[in-house]
């Protein structure tokens, strides 16, 4: 179906915004939104941790001390929340997923991202690995803010924001993907914004 | 289409074969120029479900792009382009065992207004208190039908009015806090859910002082629209 013409729509394009970082449906935004399903929580440094369970030959575990003396990068990204804004060249430092499982062997295909709060999101395991995933600790030079996820959050840019869980305390591996939260509420078990896969249907 | 306070109307739509939503749903509204640019926004349902028509509730943001289409813009008769509904996480359960808590800041009344509205069409008797925040009187919206629904069994709407008050105002006169929610919400072991709305500084505060208070986590259910919402 093509689509309605809205009589007298202009809209407010953006002319520094190269439209070929800027996925379908999508606008950018200079403001930095926060969307979560429900209460901020505050989890204190020395009783956080890291683990990676499920289908491995054990489970993995860090401390926040340990999780920071490990390798970190910065990294730039553009990133796509599926509520429509879109935030280019967005500065993170984080431990890439790959640092994380680089000592694990497993012959699962999937994860399952779990976090304080309950949230969970799933991504094929070959979403998170070979540079593409970051367990982001600061944002812009500055330890990560509660309402964004701090003290740490999953970022995967290349898929709509909601798969970069705040709060992430670990990942589940499994060998078939599972729902998780937003994914059992209406929205893309996969979510590319570029495929503008937002929905269940999509 | 109607003026519910200066900066907001609300615009009812025919939608043909719509399916019918949950109260607390949203849609996609997808707008399109002629040389085929366009912009999508989500806005909340305001209508229940089995209203005649779909009711959006709009806010106009001065430097919104798709807001101030629809509040100035858009006509009589017009056709748009809506998807949804979207979400079943911030959704109105008529099952609910206990009290529900519905805290709306601004705007962010609407999706709790659906829930409302809803319950009345449903003949629900869930205990619902309904709490407002509105910068002043002028602000709120759907007062009239507030006072209708707040007759219903059941249901109580309580204000505040963070910046300027009618004369005689008795009702609250400031943010919601801590102390507030104290006063107003059920005790945590009454509270089958809380449903939070409003921009994001507002649920962060409501949210945090319900958990504080007591109240389980995962049953304060929150909805945040920034400034570049709409």
């Amino acid at each position: 179906m093509p689509p309605i013409i809205s009589r007298g729509f202009r809209g407010r394009r953006r002319d520094d915004a190269p439209r070929d970082r800027v996925p379908p449906g999508q606008y950018v935004t200079d403001d930095f939104p926060v969307l979560s399903a429900g209460p901020t929580p505050h989890m204190p440094l020395d009783q956080w941790d890291f683990t990676i369970t499920g289908e491995v030959d054990t489970l993995h575990r860090w401390t926040w001390e340990e999780f920071r003396a490990l390798p970190s990068e910065s990294v730039t990204v553009d990133i796509h929340c599926v509520t429509k804004w879109s935030k280019l060249d967005t500065v993170w430092e984080g431990v890439s997923v790959d640092t994380l499982l680089e000592r694990i062997e497993t012959s699962a295909e999937y994860a399952v991202a779990f976090c304080d709060g309950g949230y969970t999101t799933n991504l094929p395991l070959e979403d998170l690995t070979g540079g593409k995933a970051w367990i982001a600790f600061a944002y812009d030079d500055e330890p990560l803010e509660p309402e964004h996820g701090g003290p740490a959050r999953l970022l995967v840019p290349h898929l709509y924001f909601w798969k970069s869980a705040k709060w992430v305390r670990g990942l589940r591996l499994a060998a078939s993907d599972e729902p998780g939260f937003w994914e059992s509420n209406g929205y893309h078990i996969y979510g590319d914004p570029w495929l503008e896969q937002r929905y269940w249907g999509d | 289409m109607r003026s519910e306070t200066s900066r907001t109307k609300t615009i009812a739509f025919d939608v043909p074969g719509w399916p019918g939503h949950r109260a607390g749903q949203h849609v996609d509204v997808r707008l399109t120029a002629e040389d085929g640019y366009q912009a999508q926004r989500s806005y909340s349902i305001a209508s229940a479900s089995d209203n005649a028509r779909l009711e959006l509730t709009v806010e106009r943001l001065d430097d919104g792009e798709v807001s101030p289409y629809l509040t100035e813009e858009l006509r009589l008769g017009d056709a748009i382009e809506l998807r949804g509904p979207v979400g079943g996480y911030f959704v109105w359960d008529p099952s609910a065992q206990g009290s529900v808590l519905l805290v709306g800041g601004g705007s962010g009344v609407v999706p709790l207004m659906a829930m409302a509205r809803q319950r009345s069409a449903d003949g629900s008797t869930i205990p619902t208190r309904l709490l407002y925040s509105a910068r002043a009187w002028e602000d709120v919206i759907y007062r009239d039908e507030l006072e209708q629904l707040g007759q219903d069994d059941g249901l109580d709407v309580i204000y505040t009015l963070t910046r300027t008050q009618p004369a005689g105002w008795q009702g609250y006169d400031r943010r919601v806090d801590r102390d507030l929610l104290a006063e107003v919400a059920p005790a945590p072991a009454e509270l089958a859910v809380a449903f939070v709305c409003g921009p994001t500084p507002f649920v962060e505060a409501v949210a945090g002082a319900l958990v504080e208070l007591g109240h389980e986590p995962l049953r304060v259910k929150t909805e945040r629209f920034g400034p570049t919402g709409g």
